[in-house]
């Protein structure tokens, strides 16, 4: 068998070469994020938002970037034979789990690392929040990749798979959510950020990253028998 | 002949889709290093058994051994032996011809320097070197099958599946092509485990002359 780690380099160097080359991805999350922190801002007519207003703003558009990523995440797989011959190779079918859930991790930071300066221009005045939100967004990224890809392997078969995603996606990712918003509010509170329950957000954000990651590693080997 | 002579042992095959059989009955025993042809009208099953015989697909009824594994239960125990050209070419479009198969030669653990010396040599053997850099999105559907044909046997199978090789081939690139999956006295890279070899075709008569064996499938089961 080749080795869990050399078969994981692979496709993920093979995925991030194709999305540098092709673009079809992460051009498209940013722009909707950008887009939807546009139209929230003529929306509401603020121009300064604050506490669970500004999280919920941000983590809802952060959703719904997510989802296109996620929509996108096997097509090459599935269009293009990828996953017979994945089948056909001497390696562990996690490994493409593990590889795809890296690569929409990937995908999540680098959407983020542009547009939560863009929210932070469009709505914050008091930016000491940011700092601390990392964590919150590591973590919730992971969980957003680990159930993505796992959602996105069982979808990617079926024609109605931009239906299925969203279906199956986002009743599962309310808690991720619930979680992640819960962390967010008082970080970016108009005062300056304040920790409360900050920890006990950060480990329900933690064993729900462990639940998804766990599933997808022990079920990813059935999802892809014929 | 003994258990481990044996390349492929069928008993009673058997494939549906929903309620309609694609594949019925099927009984074979293939040897090591032999070479068998499978012909039949479109429909037959023939893809199907392919499709069994690599372990992309679980039959509904039926034994099936395949060097000495028996499938589906022991499957894993398959990868990496098995070449397989199925219709697909089954080459990621935004990559070149070569970094398909680099590709390829990373997932199925070949060392870096080893991987690239057969690269470049089954590139040379069906024509492509000069065209391997070269997106796949940009290739005719001959050079897709060249390239692809080079995927097939990168890791140096001990089975060879091959569904209707010589599509969308001129006959330069089918001559090319024998270098790399034609018969085993023809095979330039086999080493001391012979390859055994499945093709489908839909030459009857070339194939009959080819193959030290020959499935005819009818549809709905074996030709009588």
């Amino acid at each position: 068998m080749t080795p869990f780690g050399q078969a994981f380099a692979a496709i993920v160097a093979k995925d991030l070469r194709t999305e540098l080359r092709t673009m079809r991805s992460l051009p498209a999350m940013v722009l909707f994020a950008v887009t939807t922190f546009v139209i929230f801002r003529f929306g509401l007519d603020r121009t300064a938002l604050s506490g669970s207003l500004a999280s919920g703003v941000i983590w809802t558009t952060l959703l719904f970037a997510a989802v296109l990523g996620i929509n996108r995440i096997f097509l090459p797989e599935r269009e293009e034979g990828g996953f017979d011959a994945f089948r056909l190779a001497p390696v562990d079918r996690p490994a493409l789990f593990a590889a795809k859930a890296a690569v929409l991790f990937l995908y999540l930071a680098v959407l983020e690392v542009i547009v939560v300066p863009v929210f932070a221009v469009f709505f914050l005045q008091e930016w000491s929040g940011l700092a601390p939100m990392i964590v919150v967004l590591l973590l919730t990224n992971l969980g957003f990749a680990a159930l993505g890809t796992l959602i996105s392997s069982m979808a990617v078969n079926s024609r109605a798979r931009d239906l299925l995603v969203p279906l199956l996606l986002l009743p599962l990712v309310v808690p991720l959510m619930i979680a992640a918003t819960g962390a967010t509010t008082h970080l970016l509170d108009a005062g300056g950020p304040s920790y409360d329950k900050f920890g006990t957000w950060l480990l329900v954000l933690g064993l729900y990253d462990g639940i998804f990651c766990l599933v997808g590693y022990a079920v990813f080997d059935f999802l892809l028998e014929d | 002949m003994s258990q481990s002579e044996i390349a492929i042992r069928l008993r009673d095959l058997g494939r549906d889709y929903g309620d309609r059989p694609a594949l019925a009955g099927v009984d074979l025993d293939l040897p090591a290093g032999a070479s068998l042809a499978v012909l039949g009208p479109n429909g037959s099953g023939k893809s199907t058994l392919l499709r069994i015989l690599a372990t992309l697909l679980r039959p509904s009824r039926g034994e099936v051994t395949v060097l000495d594994t028996p499938l589906p239960g022991e499957a894993w125990k398959l990868r990496g032996r098995i070449g397989y050209l199925g219709h697909e070419p089954l080459l990621y479009e935004d990559l070149t011809g070569r970094e398909n198969l680099e590709f390829q030669a990373r997932l199925y653990g070949l060392e870096k320097q080893e991987a690239g010396r057969r690269i470049e040599a089954d590139l040379e053997m069906v024509g492509m070197s000069r065209r391997a850099d070269y997106r796949v999105s940009d290739y005719s559907a001959g050079m897709k099958q060249r390239i692809a044909i080079c995927r097939a046997v990168l890791h140096r199978p001990s089975l060879l599946l091959l569904d209707e090789p010589d599509s969308n081939l001129d006959p330069e690139g089918r001559e090319a092509a024998r270098s790399l999956i034609g018969r085993r006295d023809q095979l330039a890279w086999q080493g001391e485990t012979a390859v055994t070899r499945v093709a489908v075709s839909h030459e009857p008569e070339k194939a009959r002359a080819e193959a030290d064996q020959v499935l005819e499938l009818a549809i709905g089961g074996v030709a009588p």
